[in-house]
C-alpha cells in the first residue's frame, strides 16, 4: 500500500498540472491582449475583429490602419483592428462555432445569412442594414492566364476545350469557387437560350478540366501562379489584379470574359458580439467608414469595384473593364435559391462531381 | 520425409562439405545487390528529404540576407512565436507529468484494463491532427456539448489559447510515455523494491531510484513532444481561428506569409522550424545512444 500513494500523487498533479497551466495561459493572453492598448487616453481602448475572406488581405492591412487613425481622431477612443482570414465558407463556420467576430465581411450573403441563422447573433435582415445591400464595394469573375495566352483563352467557351487545364477552388469551402461555378452555368444559359440541361453538361465538361481543387481563392491562385499548375485561374478580378501586381505583369495576362457575374461581397456586424465587450459603436462605425470616400478609394486601389465611384482615383477606375454583368438573383432567384439547389450536399455540384469521378 | 531423406544424407557426407559454404547469412549479398539496395535509398532520400529541404533555405535566401532577416522584423512573427513557446512550454511539462504517471503505473503495478489503458495513450497517433482539433471544435465550439455554458461564463477555450494549448497536448501526449515504458519495464521494480524495504518512502524511491534510471528516455520523450509541439499545423489549424497577431503559431504564420505572396518570408520562417528539426535530430541521435547503454545495463543487471 505504501509503494501506491506516489502514483496517486502523480496521477492528481497530473489532472491538476494542466488546469494550473489552463490558468496561466489565460492570464498570460489576457495580459498581451491589453499590452497594445497601455497608451495613456481618455477613452477606454477597443478591439474588433473582422473575419473576413481570403482575397482582402491587402484591403484591410491598410483600411484598418487608416481606420484606427480616423475613428480616435474622431471619438478619442483608440481601437486595434485584428484580422482573421480564410475560404468563405470556412470563415463563416468558425463564427457559428464560436469565433468571436465582432464584424464579418465575407464573399457572399449567404454564407452570413447562415451565421445569422444558425446563432441569431444579428436579425436575418441584417442585409437591409447598409447601402447597397451591404456590399461597400462589389467584383467579377475573370480568367488569369499565363504571359502570351498560350491556349488563347478568350470566353468561357475556352475553358471547355480538351485539353485546357482549369484551376478554380471547391465551391463547398469558397465563396469565390461559388461565384466562379455559377459565372459559367450563367453564361451557358445566356448562350444556349436558357436550357438548363446544356447550361449542366458545360458545367460538368468545364469541371473535367479542373485537376484539383483548392480549399479557398488565395490557395488556388498559389496553386496557379506559384506551382505553375493548370492554363487558366478562374477568380475574382480583384485577385487576379493584384497577383498581376504582386508576381509581375510580364507573367500573367487577365482575360475578361464577354459576360461574366456582378460579385456582392457584404459586410455586417455581429450585433451580440459586439455588444458583449463594448464595441458595438465601433463596428458600426468600421464598416460605414468602407462607405465613406476615404474607404471607397482605398477600395478600388486594392482591385474592389467601389459602390460610389466618384470616390476613386482615376487612374485605379481604369483598371476595371467595362463587362456585361448578370446577378445571382436575376439568374438563379437568390443565393438561398441557388445554394439548395447547386452547392448543399446532394446538390448539383455533388453529382456533376460523382459523374466526372465515375466516368474516369 | 525424415525417413526418406535421412538416409541419403547420411550417405553422402561429402555433400555437407560441398553444401556448407554455400549456406548464405543475411548480410552476404553480392555486392551489384548491395549498391542497388544503398544507391536507392540514396537516390530516395535525395528526392524525398535532402532536396526539399535545401529548397526551402535556398527560397528562403533568394533575395539575399537582409531580406531574410527583415522576415523577423514583424511584430505578426514575435507574436507567432510567443505562443508558439507558449503552447510549447505549458504542453510539454504538462506531458512529462502524465507520461511519468502513466508509465511508472504500466511498468510497475499489475491492474486490470492496463493493456487498454497502452492502446488509449497511442490515440493521438493513430488519430489524424485535423480530427484532433476538430474533437474540441465539438466539445467546446458553440454549436458543440460544452460552447452554450462556456460562454454564459465567458470562458473561450477554442479560436483562442487555451484550445491551442489543449490540441497541442492532445497531439503531443503520448510521446513521453512512448519512451519510458519499454525501458521502465525492462528495468523491472526489484530496485525500488530494495530501496522500500530500506526504509525509503514513496517520493524517495522516486527521485532517487526511479528517476535516475530513466533520465535520458525522458530526456528524448521531452524532446520528442517539443518538436512537435513547436511543428503541429492540423489539429492547431483547426481551433485556431487564424487571428493575426493573437491565435497563429509558427506553422500557421507561415501559412499566413506564403497566402500573401511574402515567399521570402515564408520560407524564412519555415527554415527557422527546420533549424529546430535540426537540431532535434542530433540531440535525438545522441540520446538514443545513451538510452541504448541504459537498455544494455539493464539487461547485464539481470
Amino acid at each position: 500500500m505504501k509503494s501506491i500513494s506516489p502514483i496517486v500523487a502523480f496521477t492528481l498533479l497530473a489532472t491538476v498540472a494542466p488546469l494550473l497551466a489552463g490558468c496561466g495561459s489565460s492570464t498570460a493572453a489576457s495580459k498581451s491582449g491589453s499590452e497594445p492598448a497601455g497608451a495613456a487616453s481618455s477613452k477606454e481602448p477597443v478591439t474588433l475583429l473582422n473575419v473576413s475572406y481570403d482575397p482582402t488581405r491587402e484591403l484591410y492591412e491598410e483600411f484598418n490602419a487608416d481606420f484606427a487613425k480616423h475613428y480616435e481622431e474622431e471619438t478619442g477612443t483608440p481601437v486595434t483592428i485584428e484580422q482573421s482570414h480564410g475560404g468563405a465558407g470556412k470563415q463563416a463556420r468558425a463564427v457559428i462555432d464560436g469565433l468571436k467576430a465582432d464584424v464579418v465581411t465575407l464573399a457572399i450573403a449567404y454564407d452570413i445569412d447562415q451565421i445569422a441563422e444558425l446563432t441569431g447573433l444579428f436579425p436575418k435582415d441584417w442585409q437591409k442594414r447598409l447601402d447597397n445591400n451591404s456590399c461597400p464595394y462589389t467584383s467579377t469573375i475573370v480568367f488569369l492566364v499565363r504571359s502570351g495566352n498560350p491556349k488563347q483563352i478568350k470566353d468561357w467557351d475556352d475553358l471547355v476545350k480538351d485539353g485546357v487545364e482549369v484551376i478554380t477552388p471547391n465551391p463547398k469551402t469558397s465563396g469565390g469557387a461559388r461565384y466562379n461555378y455559377l459565372g459559367a452555368w450563367g453564361y451557358a444559359l445566356k448562350k444556349f437560350g436558357n436550357d438548363e440541361q446544356k447550361a449542366r453538361d458545360f458545367v460538368k465538361k468545364l469541371y473535367e478540366n479542373v485537376p484539383v481543387l483548392g480549399s479557398g481563392a488565395r490557395d488556388s491562385t498559389t496553386t496557379f501562379v506559384q506551382r505553375e499548375q493548370g492554363d487558366v485561374l478562374i477568380t475574382w478580378e480583384n485577385e487576379a489584379l493584384l497577383a498581376l501586381k504582386e508576381l509581375g505583369p510580364e507573367k500573367f495576362e487577365i482575360v475578361t470574359p464577354s459576360v461574366s457575374i456582378l460579385a456582392e461581397p457584404p459586410v455586417t456586424v455581429v450585433d451580440k458580439n459586439a455588444a458583449a465587450h463594448g464595441a458595438q459603436e465601433a463596428a458600426v462605425a468600421y464598416l460605414k467608414y468602407l462607405y465613406s470616400p476615404a474607404g471607397q478609394r482605398l477600395a478600388a486601389k486594392h482591385f474592389y469595384r467601389p459602390s460610389l465611384k466618384e470616390h476613386a482615383a482615376p487612374e485605379d477606375l481604369e483598371r476595371f473593364k467595362e463587362i456585361e454583368l448578370f446577378n445571382v438573383d436575376e439568374v438563379f432567384g437568390g443565393w438561398p435559391e441557388a445554394q439548395a439547389k447547386h452547392f448543399n450536399d446532394g446538390g448539383l455540384f455533388d453529382v456533376i462531381q460523382e459523374e466526372i469521378a465515375s466516368s474516369k | 520425409m525424415n525417413a526418406s531423406t535421412l538416409p541419403t544424407t547420411l550417405e553422402s557426407p561429402e555433400s555437407w562439405q560441398v553444401a556448407g559454404p554455400q549456406l548464405r547469412t543475411a548480410t552476404e549479398e553480392s555486392t551489384w545487390v548491395r549498391w542497388l539496395l544503398v544507391g536507392s535509398t540514396l537516390t530516395f532520400l535525395t528526392l524525398v528529404l535532402f532536396v526539399p529541404l535545401a529548397a526551402i533555405f535556398a527560397e528562403a535566401l533568394r533575395k539575399g540576407w537582409a531580406a531574410y532577416f527583415a522576415s523577423f522584423n514583424n511584430p505578426n512573427f514575435w507574436s507567432a512565436v510567443k505562443l508558439s513557446f507558449l503552447a510549447t512550454g505549458i504542453s510539454v511539462p504538462a506531458n512529462l507529468i502524465f507520461g511519468v504517471a502513466a508509465s511508472w503505473a504500466i511498468a510497475k503495478f499489475d491492474f486490470r484494463g492496463k493493456s487498454l489503458l497502452i492502446t488509449l495513450i497511442d490515440l493521438p497517433f493513430a488519430v489524424s491532427p485535423v480530427v484532433s482539433g476538430l474533437i474540441y471544435v465539438l466539445l467546446f465550439g458553440m454549436t458543440g456539448w460544452l460552447g452554450p455554458w462556456l460562454s454564459s461564463h465567458n470562458i473561450q477555450i477554442i479560436f483562442a489559447v487555451p484550445g491551442i494549448v489543449l490540441a497541442t497536448i492532445f497531439v503531443t501526449f503520448p510521446f513521453v510515455a512512448r519512451e519510458l515504458i519499454p525501458l521502465m519495464q525492462e528495468q523491472g521494480s526489484e530496485e525500488e523494491q530494495a530501496a522500500v524495504s530500506l526504509g525509503a518512502n514513496g517520493w524517495q524511491t522516486f527521485f532517487r531510484v526511479t528517476l535516475p534510471n530513466v533520465k535520458w528516455a525522458l530526456l528524448y520523450g521531452v524532446i520528442l513532444s517539443t518538436a512537435r509541439a513547436m511543428g503541429e499545423f492540423g489539429a492547431v489549424s483547426v481551433v485556431s481561428g487564424h487571428i493575426r497577431g493573437k491565435t497563429n503559431t509558427l506553422p500557421l504564420h507561415i501559412e499566413v506569409l506564403y497566402n500573401e505572396y511574402n515567399f521570402v518570408a515564408a520560407f524564412a520562417v519555415a527554415s527557422l522550424l527546420t533549424l529546430l528539426a535540426l537540431v532535434t535530430l542530433v540531440l535525438k541521435t545522441t540520446l538514443e545512444w545513451r538510452i541504448q547503454r541504459d537498455l544494455e545495463e539493464a539487461a547485464k543487471s539481470e
